[in-house]
Formats: C-alpha cells, structure tokens, sequence
C-alpha cells in the first residue's frame, strides 16, 4: 500500500515538474533580458529608446532609438499580413467547403511543405528571383526593400493562417448547413452567411498566429528587406526589423555596452508584441470553443 | 372517425410513387408509394434504420447533399415531378420546410435567425422583414418569450424554445409543406408537449410530415401514420385505424411494442 502511494506520490510531481518546465523557461526568460537591458535605465536612460534614430556604433554620437525598428517590424508584418491574410483565408475556404476530395489529399502536403521550408531557403529565392524581379518591374535602384521581404514572409504565414482556418472552418457543425440549406440558401449563401461567419474567431486566432510567426521571423527578413533603420511607412522603401537588428548586430557588440544594453530592450519589445498576439489569439480561439 | 372524413376532402398534396432509394450499393427504400394529404398531419412510424428519415429527406432533396445517393420512381409535389431536370431545388426547399431532430438555430440573434431565410431570399426591407418575424415567432407559440431580447443570442434559449425557434425559422419563408424529423425526442416531457400543440395548431395552414419514434406522440398529433419497416412501406392509413386495427401483423406487433 505504502509503495503504492509512493509511486503515485512521484508520478504526479514528475509529470508537474516537466509541464511547468515551460513556465519556469518563460519566466526565466524575462528576467535574464531584463537583468541584461537594466543598467540601460540608468545611463543613457529610457527616453534614449524613443528617438527616431539608430546609430549604435558612431565616432560622434551614438543613437538608440528604436522607432525606426519598430516601425520597420511593423510595415513588414502588415504588408506580409495583407498577402497572407487573404491568400491563407481564401485558399481554407477553398480547401474545407469546395474542393472535391481528391484536390483536398493533393493540395494538403503542398501546404504542410511550404509551411515547413527553412526561412533561410525561402530568403535565397527571394534574393535570387524575387528582389531583381521586384526591381525591374518597379524600376527601383534596388530590389531590397520591405515589400520583398513581406512577399516572403506572406508567403511563409499563409500555410499556417490556411490550415488553421481550414480546422475552423470545418468544424463548424453541419446541423449549421443543413439548417440553411434547408431553408432554401444556395451553397455560396450557406458558405459566407453561416459557415464563414461561424469560423471567424477561428480564423481570426489563426491570423494572428501567422502574424506572430511574421514578427519573430529573423533570416529572410535580414537577407531581403535591405536593413536600413528609417522611420518610413513606403513598401518600396529599405528598412531594418527588429529581429534583423538583434541578428545582424549582437555578434558584434561589446558585452556590457550600452549598445549591448540596447538590443536587449529591443528583444523584450519583441518579446511583448509577440506575447500580446499569442494571447489575444488564445482568448479569441477560447471565446469560440466557449460557444459551441 | 374525423379523419376520415379530412381524408375524404383533402387533396393529395405530395405524391409518391414507385420509390427506390439508394445510399451507393445499400438500397434504403423499396418501392415506396404513397399520397400525402394537404393541410393535415402525416406521422411517419418505424424502428431505427427503417428508412423513415430518408424518405422524409427525399421531399426538400436534402439527400441531395449526401455523396453517392441515387432514386427512382416519382415524387409530385402539386403535380410537379421535383426530382425532374427543370426543377429548382432553392425554391423546391423554400416551399418545402424542415424542422430537424436536434435543435439547430446559427449562432446568430433570434431576430437574424428566423430573418435569414428570408435575406438569402432576397428581403432586404427592414419593416417587412421585422414583421414577419414577427408573426413567425408568434405562430411558432415564442414571440412571448423572446419579444424582448430579439437581438439576444439564439444560443442561450433553452432547448424547447430552440427548436420552437427554428420551427419559427422554417415557417418564416411561408413553406407549404413542413417535414418534421423527430421534432420532440430531444426534450423533455413538457417542451415536447408544447411542440405537439403547435403541430395541432399549424395543421390548419400547412401539410404536416413528421417522423416520430414515440407511438404515443403520432396517435396524439397525426391524421395519417404510415408504418416504415426495412424500407418497405408496410401500412398506410388514416392514424385511428393503423392504431386500433392494422391490417398487418407486423404493424400490430410494432404498435404493441413487440419489437422495435
């Protein structure tokens, strides 16, 4: 009986321990940025971090202002979600409500494998096809710019918006179609009166999702958006993403600096968009489990 | 007694003939035939797997949405074959109503759930749509209880008030014919018994077709039971005489709970 209740005793902890594991990571993770990004409060200070500049290696006057980052994150995982978001949604639809069986089983690997392609091979086709292309069609000096690296990005998040919001939508109950169907709704009605409507917090959670992999994603970003940290809201223009900075410049950078104080704050800015999205995608995707 | 007199006055609204009905391979019904009578209640009796509901889908071409299903034979509404090429299957289901077994309103207000039928069919006027939903919570017995949170969640009505509900969504399209498929069997004794009322009470409007598994429920509500048994139509007739004296034995041994 004793051994037992031993054994019962240290499968329960063993499995307590391994899922808060995650916790722990999470919490640890936070705190080791923000011991590394402190002393930054102190000197230069905080307010050093809204200027519209960044120029963190100068013989005058080095600069951390990382509004040129943040709006350059930001121009990125808009374009990229205003390809992917339409192109994920559209192509779930497509597969869940019209495709016959047999275009179903064929384009489903397809996805999976686009979702599963390394973002340093998708930033070669982008740099060898995309950028010369993009750059003769418009006749700009240079390829590299936001628009290529949201192109690509786009491209990146659409699996996972697409099979996400496959999942949506085909959950939604069939008592819901045969409902509408019965009332005499034709099936385009059916599908964008109920059964889209019905997935939308779905899809929804799904699109912030992909948004989330878009603001994390380092390597193409890095090898196609042309890195220059301008503030600017231009697709055509060159910017420098959040990531890329942190990518491109913490294996240069003096340990302990300010410089080095200064990507660490950058990396938790990251840290918290990307947090809020995951959680505001996570309420959203409960709310409609909820009311079902 | 009375319904055999009704049966004397009233026309055959649907009528089958001759029908077969295939789920691929597996044939569900056999030569079906049978005339269901306007404006009066027509239940539909039968064990589990007798074909019932499936005969009762093949009225609005709701088996049209199952994959690999196949018919023969006739089915007139009015006179009109809905089975031929020329027919329209939208307008066939606006005249042609359901009412299914569980409960199924969207997810959307009660006001948008009756209203809907009516926007797919092109309504856009929002006083001519607000009355008839209107009048069809009322006639569905729910107006009462839900004239004051129209615009509340469909969802968070009690079951008997759901399926109240998408019996009002049914009849907001004004539908001559209602096939019902075991309205009743998800609710309980005092839903179900506000159910039958209604179906009493719409008998007068509409040609009735419902598909029970309580006996006691056909004998209360219907005119004309016809009895289903592996896909046969095995006995059809006026509900007081299938009851009382079946002209088969297996209807009998059904009625009496010998099997089933």
């Amino acid at each position: 009986m004793r051994g037992e209740r031993w054994t019962e005793f240290w499968v329960k902890w063993t499995l307590a321990a391994a899922s808060s594991l995650t916790v722990v990571i999470v919490a640890l993770i936070f705190v080791f940025l923000f011991r590394e990004a402190a002393p930054f409060i102190k000197e230069p200070g905080l307010g050093a971090l809204a200027g519209s500049k960044w120029i963190p290696v100068s013989f005058q006057k080095e600069q951390f202002g990382i509004l040129p980052l943040v709006t350059g994150s930001l121009l990125v995982t808009l374009l990229a979600g205003a390809i992917a978001v339409p192109m994920g949604i559209c192509g779930a639809v497509y597969i869940a409500e019209i495709a016959r069986p047999a275009e179903r089983e064929f384009l489903k690997p397809f996805i999976e494998l686009l979702a599963a392609i390394p973002s340093v091979v998708l930033g070669f086709f982008g740099m060898a096809i995309l950028a010369p292309a993009l750059k003769s069609v418009f006749g700009l000096p240079t390829g590299m710019m936001a628009l290529t690296g949201a192109l690509v990005l786009g491209l990146m998040a659409s699996p996972t918006i697409m099979s996400i919001s496959e999942d949506a939508i085909r959950s939604v109950p069939r008592s819901y179609r045969e409902a509408s169907t019965a009332l005499g709704a034709t099936d385009m009605q059916t599908l964008w009166r109920v059964t889209v409507p019905s997935a939308m917090p779905g899809m929804l959670a799904a699109t912030m999702l992909g948004m989330g992999r878009v603001l994390g994603e380092t390597m193409a970003v890095l090898m196609l958006t042309g890195n220059a940290a301008m503030v600017t809201f231009n697709p055509f223009d060159s910017v420098r993403t959040m990531t890329a900075t942190i990518a491109a410049e913490m294996g240069e950078v003096t340990q302990g600096s300010a410089h080095y104080q200064a990507l660490f704050w950058v990396g938790i800015v990251l840290l918290l968009a990307t947090f809020i999205l995951n959680i505001t995608a996570q309420r959203v995707l409960g709310r409609a489990r909820d009311r079902r | 007694m009375v319904a055999v007199a009704a049966h004397a006055v009233s026309r055959a609204k649907v009528s089958v003939t001759g029908l077969d009905f295939y789920y691929g391979p597996v044939q569900a019904l056999h030569g079906v035939s049978m005339e269901i009578p306007e404006r009066r209640v027509t239940a539909l009796i039968g064990p589990s797997g007798c074909g019932k509901s499936t005969f009762l889908r093949t009225m609005n071409r709701m088996n049209d949405l199952i994959d690999g299903t196949r018919l023969t034979g006739r089915v007139l509404i009015d006179g009109e074959d809905i089975y031929s090429p020329r027919t329209d299957v939208v307008t066939l289901r606006r005249r042609v109503g359901m009412v299914f077994q569980k409960s199924n309103p969207f997810p959307k207000s009660i006001f948008e759930n009756v209203a809907y039928g009516l926007r797919v069919a092109g309504m856009r006027n929002r006083e001519a749509l607000a009355e008839k939903v209107e009048r069809s919570l009322i006639r569905a017995g729910l107006w009462d209880e839900v004239r004051d949170r129209l615009h509340g969640s469909a969802l968070a009505l009690s079951g008997g008030q759901q399926q109240r509900l998408c019996i009002a969504r049914a009849l907001a399209v004004d539908p001559e014919v209602l096939l019902m498929d075991e309205p009743a069997s998800a609710l309980d004794p005092l839903s179900t018994a506000r159910i039958e009322d209604l179906i009493r009470e719409l008998r007068e409007n509409y040609t009735i077709v419902i598909v029970t598994h309580n006996m006691q429920q056909a004998g209360r509500v219907s005119d004309f039971t016809g009895f289903f048994y592996e896909g046969f139509l095995v006995e059809f007739g006026d509900t007081e005489t299938v009851f009382t004296r079946p002209r088969e034995k297996r209807t009998e041994d059904y009625i009496t709970g010998r099997f089933g």
